[in-house]
């Protein structure tokens, strides 16, 4: 039984799929989702789609906990999905967890927005 | 009459559990222990000291015979109790004894695990947990042969270190690409794996065991990669497992441990649980701090407090091999909302991190100097609140206030003969003693009297720190711009001291030169990338995450997230076949669109990101290679037709286009190098705006360089002219290596050539041919390493995690 309401994590893969500092895209219905890597083995889901103008972050150079487009250089803070310095806009971001290696991504948003469309 | 308290296992939390019940409970309990090892309570955590010959056994007890006799315990030593009666409330050892208890403590420990790859039951395969273990290390020692450590943990690496002491020649193998990445973080375990390695102690990491070889004793270890490692011992310490076993079959709640609440019970209110046999909230220990917390809450709880609950706190490791220092608490790991504060001093091998979180220390990593460790572990314990010491946190309890760190430190660090200009071969040494004697004060006085920055410049910022470490305040450097805002430094100081200080990974010079961030940023990770692979060709491994995405997946983004492949076409030809291939791969992938570029060659715009690999593998089948239409190195050599086919030709354009394009390809350069070479003054090649031009004439070649024709317009210097095209291209390499050289990252070669000097340039390639010839030899050499077609290997698999996604859920989503 599923309430649209209750979280559904989902196995996307393991961290180890993901090279260190680096990412990959999680395809969904609602458009990519990146999964991000930073080099102190966090994970973060974004969507992969810049504020400025839609650039694939996965694509970007991740460091610390940001990573920065590579189509025009906005950097993109992994936590909050905001844009840094003089840059303004946000990415939206997905609740992920790691267990056990595994990468768990939250699908609530997406599944709830499907059912609504 | 006293009550009956029965502990099973002898080690380090009962024995404090103990000594703590007797003080505040005396006479309340008889006890008997009964333990599998044949011996009283020691210090286990000594066994490192034991094994390196640093202690004795003896001076490693915790408690006596005469301790249990004072205290009237019973201990049964070497014997394994077998199995718990719980409505009988007996225990029974192996050897037959059974014992009433009132109240039991089953305090079992851990097993080392042991993984079960072919061989790991043949003798001379040992773990490492207890005093028959270092026993049988140090008679297998005696042989002096090899030992193969199995794990880099703290367990692994005291092992490898105390085997090392005793004389065998010690390869530790570990499967994490750092050593112990549970407790360190990447910098401080790449450091920790230098000095380890120092001790003569070989680290082969990302190393996974396939098999342990033998007939009867242990002979090998064979790897999954193929390595065969010669062995006379192998020690497993590849982690533990809490032993709960006859708890288990005693019927009592165990889940990775014996569950036991915050008072220490277990699902049976007279059976308690302390070490790391016990799980707390669904967490088990492996260090004694938690442990002894867990023994004086039990004492309590026996004392008859059932008040006193268990809290888990932060945990501290340190590492005990003597002159390596080293130590971490806490969560160090980055992410939400947390911030970080790094310390980096080189001159003093130390490297220090802090991790904040809500204006909290929450974690620590320290290298190098562990003095104020306490300190700070005991800021994360109380969870204090260090806003207000935020500003000095990093340096410790004795800061006083007053200078921040010194930027010059660095360059003082400096051996005296290091060389800080190469140009004219100025040592540090030379420097400072000019500076001394003849009391020089300002940079053109140390030029104009040592030579040294009076070439390319590049050292300048170097001369100027060693002017300001001999002078002191009364020295102001002009302001170098820092590379970005992860360093101090410039490019040009960061490159000579990469050389300098034989700096070959990006980790141990961002250590070495005090990096402010902890890896880097997308400004100087590239820059960092590109001067490794200059400096050290052969030597270094290029980061892939250290690359613009163009570099790294070796086609060019495009605004919607497709890519464009441009293939080359040595010197602007081609031929039927190379063209029907294309034809035939746009058809194939429906590539949208195709054009003729700029630079002569054909570009196809709008491939998918997973079709590149297949793409590339039709192109390499018809024999065409990357374009490098991406790369920070040689893209085109544009050519006109010249004596093949025009009236005013005088030499082969095209063919020298061509030699030059398949001598040059695959180099990479601090920004794109394009050239061109016209087949006479009419100049149709338009070599008279690129980084590099030749024009043909009559007597031989002009070699022309620093053009540009993009963002800044300008025509191009002469290099000089030479007589044959054996000539052009040594000379043509020679500069291009010299740029390799001196240019800084993303610096154009006109740019670089207006900031040295146009006639330092031509000097250089012109007039000393002693000079060139090594340029050219070092550009030489570097191409043995850099001409691979990047197409082919990634048709070969290289980066597949490149161009597959991670999951796909279109359907999980629909649902
Ligand atoms: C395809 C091409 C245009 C064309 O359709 O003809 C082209 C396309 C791009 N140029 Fe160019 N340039 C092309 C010839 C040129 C030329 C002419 C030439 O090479 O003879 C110039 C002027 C010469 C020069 O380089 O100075 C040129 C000056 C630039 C510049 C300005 C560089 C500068 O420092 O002034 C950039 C921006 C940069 O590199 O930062 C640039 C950047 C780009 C990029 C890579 C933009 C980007 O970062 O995505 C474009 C990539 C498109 C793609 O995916 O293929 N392109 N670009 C030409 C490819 C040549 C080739 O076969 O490799
Ligand atoms: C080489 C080494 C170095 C270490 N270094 C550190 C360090 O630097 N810092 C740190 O905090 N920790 C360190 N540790 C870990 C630390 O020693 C342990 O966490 C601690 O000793 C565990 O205490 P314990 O009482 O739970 O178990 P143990 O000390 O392991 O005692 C368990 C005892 O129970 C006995 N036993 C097991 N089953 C039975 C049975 N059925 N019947 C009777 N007896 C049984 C065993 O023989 C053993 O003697 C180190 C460990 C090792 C091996
Ligand atoms: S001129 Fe500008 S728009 Fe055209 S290809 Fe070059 S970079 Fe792109
Ligand atoms: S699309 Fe990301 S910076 Fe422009």
């Amino acid at each position: 039984m599923k309430k649209s309401t209750a979280i559904q994590w989902v196995n996307v893969g393991r961290l180890s799929d993901i090279p260190i500092r680096g990412a990959r895209v999680v395809k969904t219905a609602r458009g990519c989702i990146a999964i991000f890597r930073t080099s102190e083995d966090h994970a973060f889901a974004l969507d992969d789609r810049c504020p400025h103008k839609a650039g694939q972050l996965s694509q970007g150079i991740v460091h610390g906990t940001s990573v920065t487009c590579p189509l025009h250089n906005w950097v993109i803070s992994l936590e909050s999905g905001m844009a840094q310095g003089a840059d303004h806009g946000q990415v939206r971001t997905h609740p992920l967890k790691i267990e056990n290696g595994k990468l768990l991504l939250d699908v609530t948003a997406l599944t709830t927005r499907s059912a609504a469309a | 009459m006293k009550k009956k308290l029965v502990v099973i296992g002898n080690g380090m939390a009962p024995g404090r559990a103990l000594e703590k019940l007797f003080e505040i409970a005396p006479d309340t309990y008889e006890v008997t222990i009964f333990n599998a090892e044949p011996r009283v309570n020691y210090d286990r955590i000594m066994l490192s000291p034991v094994l390196s010959g640093e202690k004795s056994f003896d001076e490693i007890v915790i408690h006596g015979d005469g301790w249990y006799v004072k205290h009237n315990v019973t201990l049964y030593k070497g014997a394994t109790v077998t199995a718990i009666d719980r409505d009988a409330k007996t225990i029974t050892s192996a050897r037959g004894i059974t014992v009433p208890y009132d109240k039991l403590i089953i305090a079992t420990g851990s097993l080392p695990i042991i993984i079960p790859v072919p061989g790991h039951t043949l003798a001379g395969v040992l773990s490492y947990r207890d005093l028959d273990d270092v026993q049988a290390m140090l008679l297998a020692s005696k042989s002096r042969g090899n030992a193969v450590v199995i794990g880099g943990g703290l367990l692994g690496l005291e092992a490898a270190v105390g085997l090392k002491e005793q004389g065998m020649d010690v390869t530790v193998l570990h499967l994490m690409p750092t050593l112990m990445e549970r407790q360190l973080d990447t910098t401080a375990g790449l450091l920790l794996q230098k000095a380890i390695e120092a001790r003569g102690i070989r680290v082969i990491t990302k190393a996974n065991t396939k098999a342990i070889l033998g007939e009867k004793r242990v002979e090998a270890v064979l790897l999954e990669d193929g390595t065969r490692l010669q062995a006379d011992m192998v020690v497993m310490a590849v982690g533990i497992k809490p032993n709960a076993g006859i708890a288990k079959t005693a019927g009592i709640d165990v889940a990775r441990g014996i569950k036991v609440d915050a008072g220490m019970r277990t699902s049976d209110a007279n059976v308690f649980a302390i070490g790391e046999c016990a799980e707390v909230n669904g967490q088990t220990y492996g260090l004694v701090a938690p442990l002894y917390e867990m023994a004086n809450i039990l004492a309590q709880q026996l004392a008859g407090d059932a008040s006193a609950q268990f809290k888990p706190s932060a945990l501290a490791t340190k590492l005990k091999v003597t002159g390596l220092n080293l130590f971490s608490a806490g969560d160090f790991s980055d992410g939400k909302d947390r911030e970080e504060i790094v310390l980096r001093d080189a001159a003093r091998g130390i490297y220090k991190r802090l991790v904040l979180q809500d204006n909290k220390l929450i974690g620590a990593v320290f290298y190098g100097d562990t003095a104020d460790g306490a300190w700070f572990f005991d800021l994360i314990k109380r969870g204090a609140d260090i806003a207000s010491l935020r500003e000095t946190l990093i340096f410790g309890p004795n800061y006083a206030g007053g200078a921040p760190l010194d930027p010059t430190a660095a360059v003082a660090a400096l051996p005296d003969e290091a060389e800080i200009c190469g140009c004219n071969g100025v040592c540090k040494s030379t420097i400072i003693g000019k500076i001394g004697t003849l009391g020089l004060t300002t940079l053109d006085d140390v030029r104009a009297h040592t030579k040294a920055s009076a070439s390319c410049g590049s050292c300048t910022g170097l001369v100027e720190q060693l002017l300001k470490v001999t002078l002191g305040d009364s020295y102001n450097p002009a302001a170098v711009l820092p590379m970005c805002a992860c360093t101090t430094l410039g490019h040009d100081d960061v490159r000579r001291l990469i050389v300098a200080k034989s700096l070959k990974t990006i980790p141990e010079m961002m250590q070495a030169l005090e990096w402010k961030t902890s890896c880097g940023c997308a400004k100087c990770r590239p820059a960092l990338n590109y001067y490794m692979i200059a400096t050290w060709p052969g030597d270094y491994v290029d980061d892939g995450q250290s690359r613009f995405i163009n570099e790294r997946v070796h086609a060019n983004i495009q605004k919607d997230g497709t890519y464009s492949v441009v293939p080359r076409m040595w010197g602007g030809m081609t031929t039927s076949k190379e063209l029907r291939a294309i034809a035939d791969v746009v058809d194939k992938f429906k590539i949208p669109s195709v054009k003729v570029t700029g630079g002569q060659r054909v570009d196809m715009l709008g491939v998918k990101k997973e079709d590149l690999p297949a793409v590339w593998a039709d192109l390499n089948k018809a024999g065409m290679i990357s374009g490098a239409a991406y790369a920070k190195g040689l893209r085109t050599v544009k050519t006109c037709v010249g004596t093949d086919w025009c009236r005013f030709g005088t030499q082969d354009s095209t063919g020298l286009g061509i030699k030059l394009e398949k001598f040059l390809w695959g180099s990479w350069t601090p920004a794109k190098v394009k050239m061109a070479v016209s087949g006479c003054p009419r100049n149709c090649s338009e070599a008279t705006c690129k980084d590099v031009g030749v024009i043909c004439v009559d007597s031989g070649y002009d070699i022309h360089f620093a053009g540009a024709a993009g963002l800044d317009i300008h025509g191009t210097d002469v290099l000089g002219h030479v007589e044959t095209e054996a000539e052009a291209i040594e000379a043509i390499a020679a500069l291009v290596q010299l740029y390799r050289e001196q240019g800084r990252y993303l610096e154009r070669i006109y740019k670089w050539a207006k900031r040295v000097g146009h006639d330092t340039v031509r000097k250089a390639i012109m007039d000393d041919h002693e000079r060139r010839r090594a340029l050219y030899d070092r550009f030489v050499i570097s191409q043995k390493f850099a001409q691979i077609d990047p197409w082919a290997e990634r048709v070969q698999g290289k980066d597949a995690h490149e161009f597959g996604m991670l999951a796909d859920l279109t359907k999980e989503a629909a649902e």
